[in-house]
């Protein structure tokens, strides 16, 4: 186990009879990194998360978490951990502030401390005068918010989440995203699942895509993006159709293939990064002015994409349709 | 210490989430209350109280019995339904500990649900020369055993419904079978070996031996039974929910 490495998951795999859920995926997390495991829906996400924080049993493999096995010492392993589940599983017959000083109570946290730190957390969280209402008057973005909360009373050192976003509106969204970014500045490392691309893209540093059990892709969010591209693109943005040029320009520069994606829309792919005046002032020479100039780059949906033959848009569609109907 | 915290808080909870409920605590009066009644009423044709002292074994005994089964099965599949009891699955205490403050729970409400027919008795006929000492221990340990009859419910049902089913399924039976109302001499000799492998029925005999002063098995033996139900109960109910909540 790498010592910057908090989390090591090796061969890991589970199997219900014949089906494969989990198929020998093998990863790791640093230390204080928010890493991110992306997937379409029965990719084996929940699964994963559910065998490392010990509501299931893997068929096979290894987890070291924070140097504990701990397939085989899960209450010490879950000591250190802090989980937000999918979907809000506070008490509703509970206020705020009482579901907080309840989980806290779970870790064995005193009345004194596990309070002080209740009212701590609902400031944080921009609950407090909600901290006295009952959960089930709660919002969906406040049940979202009081859940992490509860994930976090304890100040663990890992926290799981799994699908911290899904279902809310986007200001409760942004501010959860904001949340997490505090804490890993507070040395906290986050382990998260999500259909949001754009989530992950935001928050994560490093991401593992799983598909039918197994891990396709991963690495750190640019190394990503650079597996799917394929060189340089360049757009630019004309006042003239650009449809004459295109052999012409395709002739002076052979190293890039030329597009024309609308009529005044030139898109220069290369292979190598190449200097734009070169193109700029043969466009001016014959009298094309161009209004901008931008290096497209592919997104981590674009990568998604790719690894997972699933659209992220559909996707997204799907989990909505899920949240809204919680 | 850490675990005294997490165990008391979560009897605490269900305590107060549960237990302390209106709809529950008129369940836990007005149930025992009208069976009392009942037995009263239909006894020699007429209400005689002086009847209640011998029926009270009976009647506490299937107090604790419905107040026990009735609120465990129901409590736990609600919170497993709503995934709040994976909260529980995932705090950093062992799985005895988070049975035990879940069964606490319950065995407190049988334990008072047990003592509404003998308050209700007190106002009417003499309960001098009960060995009150007997008394709470058999109503301990019928509780403790109803309430592992309820947790082995729990962890079969998947809906609510399923575990009221359920219990009334085993509840009912052993009202006939245990010798609460009816002498298990009465019953057809077939059925006598099922009555025997019921714990009521040992916790009944020592009730019926502390109140009437009349038991058909020595009150050792039937401590001892229980105890052995408890223990079997209990190591049951662990390997049942290793296998079934932790997949």
């Amino acid at each position: 186990m790498n010592t910057m490495d908090i989390v090591t998951v090796t061969n890991l795999s589970k199997r219900y009879g014949d089906f494969v859920a989990v198929n020998g995926i093998t990863f790791s997390i640093h230390r204080g990194e928010i890493f991110g495991f992306l997937g379409p829906n029965g990719a084996g996400k929940t699964t994963t998360i559910n065998i490392m924080i010990g509501l299931a049993r893997p068929s096979g493999g290894s987890i070291l978490i924070n140097g504990i096995n701990a397939v085989k010492n899960v209450k010490k392993a879950q000591s250190i951990m802090g989980i937000v589940p999918d979907e809000s599983n506070l008490y509703d017959e509970m206020n705020g502030f009482e579901n907080l000083c309840f989980c806290g109570s779970l870790y064995g946290m005193e009345k004194a401390a596990r309070e002080k730190k209740a009212k701590e957390l609902l400031e944080q969280f921009d609950l407090t005068k909600a901290g006295k209402r009952l959960f089930k008057a709660y919002s969906k973005g406040m049940r979202r918010k009081l859940t992490i909360a509860a994930g976090i009373i304890h100040e663990p050192e890992i926290l799981f989440l799994d699908e911290p976003t899904t279902g809310i509106d986007v200001e409760s969204a942004r501010q959860i995203r904001q949340l997490l970014l505090n804490l890993k500045q507070s040395g906290t490392t986050i382990f998260i699942t999500t259909h949001y691309i754009e989530d992950a893209e935001r928050i994560c540093d490093r991401i593992s895509f799983i598909v039918g059990g197994k891990i396709v892709a991963n690495g750190t969010v640019p190394e990503l993006m650079e597996s799917v591209s394929h060189g340089h693109t360049i757009r630019l943005a004309t006042d003239q159709d650009m449809k004459p040029y295109t052999e012409e320009i395709q002739e002076r520069f052979p190293g890039c293939t030329v597009k024309i994606d609308t009529d005044r829309t030139l898109t220069l792919i290369c292979k190598e990064r190449i200097a734009l005046s070169p193109v700029l002032q043969y466009l001016d020479g014959k009298g094309i002015s161009v209004f901008e100039a931008k290096e497209l780059r592919p997104s981590l949906e674009d990568v998604f994409v790719r690894v997972t033959g699933v659209e992220a848009t559909k996707l997204k569609k799907e989990k909505e349709k899920g949240g809204m109907a919680k | 210490m850490k675990t005294w915290i997490a165990f008391w808080n979560i009897l605490k909870k269900d305590i107060h989430n549960y237990y302390l409920k209106p709809p529950n605590i008129s369940w836990g009066i007005i149930f025992p209350l009208s069976w009392t009644l009942m037995q009263l009423i239909r006894s020699s044709g007429g209400v005689n109280l002086s009847d209640i002292r011998e029926m009270l074994p009976g009647l506490m005994a299937m107090s604790v019995l419905f107040g026990t089964t009735s609120m465990l099965a129901v409590t736990i599949t609600f919170e497993r339904k709503g995934r709040s009891f994976d909260r529980l699955l995932l705090a950093p205490i062992s799985l005895s500990t988070m049975v035990a403050a879940k069964l606490s729970g319950a065995i407190l409400f049988g334990l008072l649900n047990a003592f509404v027919p003998v308050i209700f008795a007190a106002f009417f006929v003499d309960l001098a020369g009960i060995n009150w000492g007997s008394v709470l221990l058999a109503v301990l340990l019928i509780a403790v055993t109803s309430t592992l009859l309820g947790l082995v419910i729990a962890v079969s049902a998947k809906e609510v419904f399923e575990a009221q089913t359920f219990s009334n399924f085993f509840r009912f039976p052993m009202l006939f079978l245990c010798g609460l109302f009816l002498p298990i001499s009465s019953l057809p000799v077939f059925l006598r070996p099922l009555s025997y492998l019921l714990p009521l029925t040992y916790g009944t005999d020592l009730l019926n031996g502390a109140i009437l002063g009349v038991s058909l098995l020595s009150p050792v033996l039937c401590i001892l039974i229980l105890l052995a139900f408890t223990g079997g109960l209990f190591a049951y109910c662990q390997y049942n929910i290793r296998r079934k909540w932790i997949l």
